[in-house]
């Protein structure tokens, strides 16, 4: 580990620590989905950009994630009362744990899931991964909407409790962030980027290919089983609706926006995509241009939003970051360090 | 005997790209697979590698059959290879590429690894000066933090070698080397293929259509044309055998 890295990790904490004091509800509210979207953002970014498998599947794990949790936070007498097309089923009654059992368990349940996908998802490649992924989100709803002695069907799950805190999220955001980067810096995140670069150049040199993308689908899974569960508990209400596609499009714009592969795209992605969208809600409104004085245009804001989303792939193709980090850039530039183990 | 190749047949549908060839490599030779374009020398070394199974016959590395084992199992079998096109990891230094190569002989776990433990730190340094060591005895030490496809085609092929030498093989083969290259980096070459043979203590099995550069290396040949053997033994034989003549330049009689 070297010195620049301790920096940004400890403002990083203090960052998360007065955050509270910094903002408004409303802020804090902003934030803790900015946080949770780097959660999922950073995991998804190990399987799509690290090791290069165009997967579209983490709608069907944070909802994995998000029912879990929901389920585990649950009362008995609340399940009994929520449950109205049919009876829960007796496991689903007897789960009932505290939060981080809870969160533990919705990454574990989304990493099992990930781990028998494996087989069938990773015998193709490319475009082909991209839909035979695309059909497990699907899959994933179709199960939710007609299973109601577990999911309560189309009504979803309401009255979860709103455990939700930006200690919660920003620590396991940070954790999340190092994690991956640990994982990137260590043999293992070599092979993924092997595998991204050429993969069967890769099994030529002595590489388990299918091990390695399957330990990325499987981290990458955990991590977004854990988001969703933080998802279910920031906004307390869960159907088999909330998780579409458009979830997962959202994670693809930030990690393409941000840069694949690159952790420091990932987290300025976040901030641009989420908090962005938050703060050019305002082109949505009644506006006062030069004493021009404009009517609403709800959607306004999605148009502003995708023209700059344009502009930055036509100027930055390879996302505003590229593969780079932060401090592979700080460096170049100052000319030090010759060789650090983490970059 | 170093590699034992058997009665090998490869069929792609209808045709058939090698035809019952055996060879056999001893221990520390530098042995040239050659033959006209479309004779099957790379189809030979993706059957031995693995990429291909044969449709019959047997491979064995060291007495052991190796015929349907996976490829990255063959690799720690100690069998390595470079490709024709360069395949480096573009995206990658040069040190990572080479990294790449040491990936079976590092010993810590995915969780280590996540967690920081020591031994990641340990393994990690021992590997890298062991990356080190390799890139300094092919002269591309300098270039260590540049992005592989940044090098010059010479170079490339260096950091190809490199990476495949950190597998830690028993045997290397190399699909032309000596391609696109010039009389001097040539003849540089050769001498660090002389190196590595006497140095590391590995077979070289290559490919190759530089006949000075064959003459100059193999201590034997064996020439493929239409999958079959026309010749096996001494390359300044080779060159006056009649089959062989006729294989690269035509039958004269019949024109």
């Amino acid at each position: 580990m070297n010195k620049n890295f301790i920096i940004y990790l400890t403002l990083a904490i203090l960052f998360v620590l007065i955050s509270p004091y910094l903002f408004d509800d409303y802020g804090v509210r902003i934030l803790n989905n900015i946080f949770i979207f780097l959660i999922l953002a950073a995991s998804y970014n190990l399987i799509n950009g690290v090791t290069g498998q165009f997967s579209l599947e983490p709608n069907g794990f944070v909802a994995i994630g998000a029912y879990v949790t929901a389920l585990c936070l649950l009362s008995e007498d609340l399940k009994w009362d929520l449950f109205q097309l049919e009876d829960p089923a007796p496991w689903v009654l007897a789960l009932n744990t505290s939060l981080v059992p809870a969160l533990l368990l919705s990454g574990v349940v989304a990493t099992i899931v990930a781990v028998f996908l494996a087989a069938p998802v990773f015998r193709v490649r490319g475009d082909y991964l991209a839909i035979v992924t695309l059909g497990f989100g699907f899959i994933i709803k179709v199960f939710a909407i007609n299973s109601p002695e577990i999911t309560n069907g189309s009504i979803g799950l309401n009255e979860i409790p709103s455990l939700i805190n930006i200690y919660w999220t920003g620590g396991i955001a940070i954790i999340t962030v190092l994690v991956m980067l640990n994982i990137v810096y260590s043999k293992y995140g070599r092979a993924m980027k092997a595998v991204r670069d050429d993969e069967d150049a890769a099994s030529a040199i002595g590489i388990n290919t299918f091990k390695i993308k399957t330990m990325a689908f499987g981290t990458s899974a955990f991590f977004e089983g854990v988001g969703g569960g933080l998802l279910a508990i920031l906004l307390t209400t869960i159907s088999p609706d909330l998780f579409t596609f458009f979830l997962t499009f959202q994670l693809l714009i930030i990690i393409v926006l941000g840069g694949l592969g690159s952790m420091t795209g990932t987290i300025i992605g976040t901030v641009l995509v989420i908090g962005g969208s938050e703060w050019l809600r305002f082109l949505d409104g009644p506006m006062n241009i030069f004493g021009i004085q404009t009517e609403a245009h709800p959607g306004l804001r999605m148009v502003i939003f995708s023209v700059i989303l344009i502009l930055v792939m036509l100027f930055a193709r390879e996302g505003i970051m590229g593969k780079k980090e932060l401090s592979t850039i700080l460096r170049k530039k100052f000319k030090k360090g010759k060789d650090d183990v983490r970059d | 005997m170093m590699l034992e190749i058997r009665n090998i047949t490869k069929k792609f549908g209808g045709i058939v790209a090698i035809n019952d060839t055996s060879f056999n490599i001893n221990k520390n030779e530098i042995f040239g697979l050659i033959g006209p374009n479309g004779a099957g020398k790379t189809t030979m070394f993706n059957i031995i590698t693995g990429n291909y199974k044969p449709t019959s016959g047997k491979v064995f590395l060291d007495g052991k059959d190796i015929t349907n084992k996976k490829n990255y199992k063959i690799v720690r079998e100690g069998i390595a290879r470079t490709f024709q096109n360069i395949r480096l990891f573009s995206s990658m230094s040069v040190l990572d590429n080479i990294l790449i190569g040491f990936d079976n002989s590092i010993k810590y776990t995915y969780l280590e690894s996540i967690f920081r433990f020591p031994r990641y730190f340990s393994q990690e340094k021992k590997t890298k000066e062991k990356a080190y060591e390799i890139m300094e005895f092919l002269g591309i030490e300098k270039f260590a933090n540049e992005l592989a496809s940044s090098l010059s085609y010479g170079n490339q092929r260096k950091v190809e070698i490199a990476r495949a030498m950190a597998t830690n093989p028993k045997i290397l083969l190399l699909d032309e080397p000596a391609a696109g290259m010039n009389p001097n980096e040539t003849k540089q070459l050769a001498h660090l293929l002389f190196d590595i043979r006497d140095k590391f203590d590995i077979t070289i099995l290559l490919i190759e259509h530089d006949m000075k550069f064959v003459n100059h290396l193999c201590d034997k040949v064996l020439v493929l044309d239409y999958g079959k053997t026309i010749f096996e033994g001494k390359i300044e034989d080779a060159i006056q055998d009649e089959e062989v003549i006729k294989a690269y330049l035509g039958d004269f009689k019949h024109a």
